[in-house]
């Protein structure tokens, strides 16, 4: 069982690794504001929710499982509305953004 | 030294080139901002865990708004900075400094005297009879409690001399607050939803000090950041610098804990003494009311001189 959990892990971890990269490409590359928060926030959901996903199996307890998922639903949400605030900069045409 | 920290120094190094390197101060600040980020990683990975929740706090979070501010502000001007180029012999001293500071430094790191000077031990043999379980806490606390007074004297000294900046006809004003300019419907909701979890997560981080990584200025600097936040979306103003309340809480902080120090006269026989039993006791008492001054001070170093006429 817990071999199957620690591959599980791997995987997921992986897998969120892969997107973190894939939306640090997309930051990079793509041509206006817009589509680099697109790829931004892809990373950020989806990157860091399949690496908390992936880390549960090894949390320390209820409490640990809580506390990872609570780092995500704060990550996702502050995520969230810094990616409006800068759209809006954008759409603005603010000189920061 | 594994791949980890290797590709950590790799990075914090690169970023702190960019931050020098790059010419808009915009950008340079957001350089700096990540990275003292990863500098905190650098921190985590030392086991230095007190001193990468202040950098992150701090050195990225506070200095980080401080600077965007201060580079909205250079704005008009930046141009003509950059245009200026410094003479050689001036870049060439500059350089010669820098160099000279990171040869001494790296020769410390590199070839310590062995055994390493410490005073590791004799700072965590007392920890029992304090009650205390963080040495951290107990270094700036107990050992070194003078320095900790005076840095929070001068933290009140900094917010003079911000306020002091002000053009006379706006003495007595409010600090503009950063305040994003129209209603805002996501940043209003996050300033309504964030601030109740940011209190209870500063109120713990100050409480869990005495025993764990944590403390007063790390639990100040989320208050102060939840309430930058309520003012960035507009749901509160700055109180102007003449508030009763808000100079008496300023002055909460440092007055409570020069009266404790004071008291160590007649209760321990000494300026800044606990007596026995009573130290863990004494020093949450002393943070309590600081961890609201040093809240204060760091958004009101953040927002800057009164920039508006008074009220009458």
């Amino acid at each position: 069982m817990s071999v199957l959990l620690h591959f599980f892990t791997v995987i997921a971890v992986l897998a969120g690794a892969f997107c973190f990269l894939a939306g640090t490409l997309g930051l990079i590359r793509f041509p206006d504001a817009l589509t680099r928060l697109h790829a931004l926030t892809k990373a950020d959901n989806l990157g860091l929710g399949l690496i908390v996903l992936g880390l549960l199996p090894q949390a320390d307890g209820l409490w640990g499982v809580l506390k990872l998922l609570a780092v995500w639903l704060l990550a996702q949400f502050s995520g969230a509305t810094v990616t409006q605030l800068i759209a809006a900069a954008a759409g603005r045409g603010d000189e920061a953004a | 030294m594994n791949g980890v920290d290797a590709a950590l120094a790799l990075v914090v190094s690169l970023t702190a080139f960019w931050t020098i390197r790059v010419r808009a101060a915009f950008i340079a600040v957001a350089a700096y901002t990540g990275c003292g980020l990863l500098i905190a990683l650098v921190w985590v990975r030392l086991r230095a865990v007190d001193v990468a929740l202040t950098e992150a706090a701090i050195g990225a979070g506070v200095t980080g708004a401080v600077l965007i501010a201060a580079a909205a502000r250079l704005r008009p001007a930046e141009e003509a900075a950059n245009a200026e180029r410094p003479a050689r012999r001036l870049r060439a001293v500059a350089a010669a400094l820098s160099v000279t500071v990171a040869l001494a430094l790296a020769v410390l790191v590199l070839l310590p005297a062995d055994p390493a000077p410490s005073l590791g031990r004799e700072a965590v043999a007392p920890l029992d009879d304090l009650g205390l379980g963080n040495p951290v806490t107990a270094v700036l606390m107990v050992y070194r409690g003078m320095d900790t007074l005076l840095e929070k004297l001068v933290l009140l000294l900094a917010v003079i001399g911000v306020w002091s900046l002000a053009p006379d006809r706006f003495w007595g004003g409010a600090p503009a607050a950063p305040a994003i300019a129209g209603r805002n419907g996501p940043l209003l909701l996050a300033a309504r939803l964030l601030p109740p979890i940011g209190i209870v997560f500063a109120i713990y981080t100050v409480w869990t000090g005495a025993s764990a990584p944590g403390g007063a200025f790390q639990g100040g600097a989320v208050l102060a950041a939840m309430w930058m936040l309520v003012l960035a979306a507009g749901l509160a103003r700055i109180p102007a610098v003449t508030n009763r309340r808000l100079r008496l809480l300023l002055a909460a902080g440092p007055a409570t804990f020069m009266a404790i120090a004071l008291a160590g006269f007649l209760i321990a026989g000494a300026f800044l003494a606990y007596p026995p039993g009573l130290a863990k006791a004494l020093i949450v008492l002393a943070e309590i009311p600081m961890v609201l001054t040093i809240a204060l001070v760091l958004a009101l170093l953040a927002a800057g001189p009164p920039a508006g006429e008074p009220e009458r």
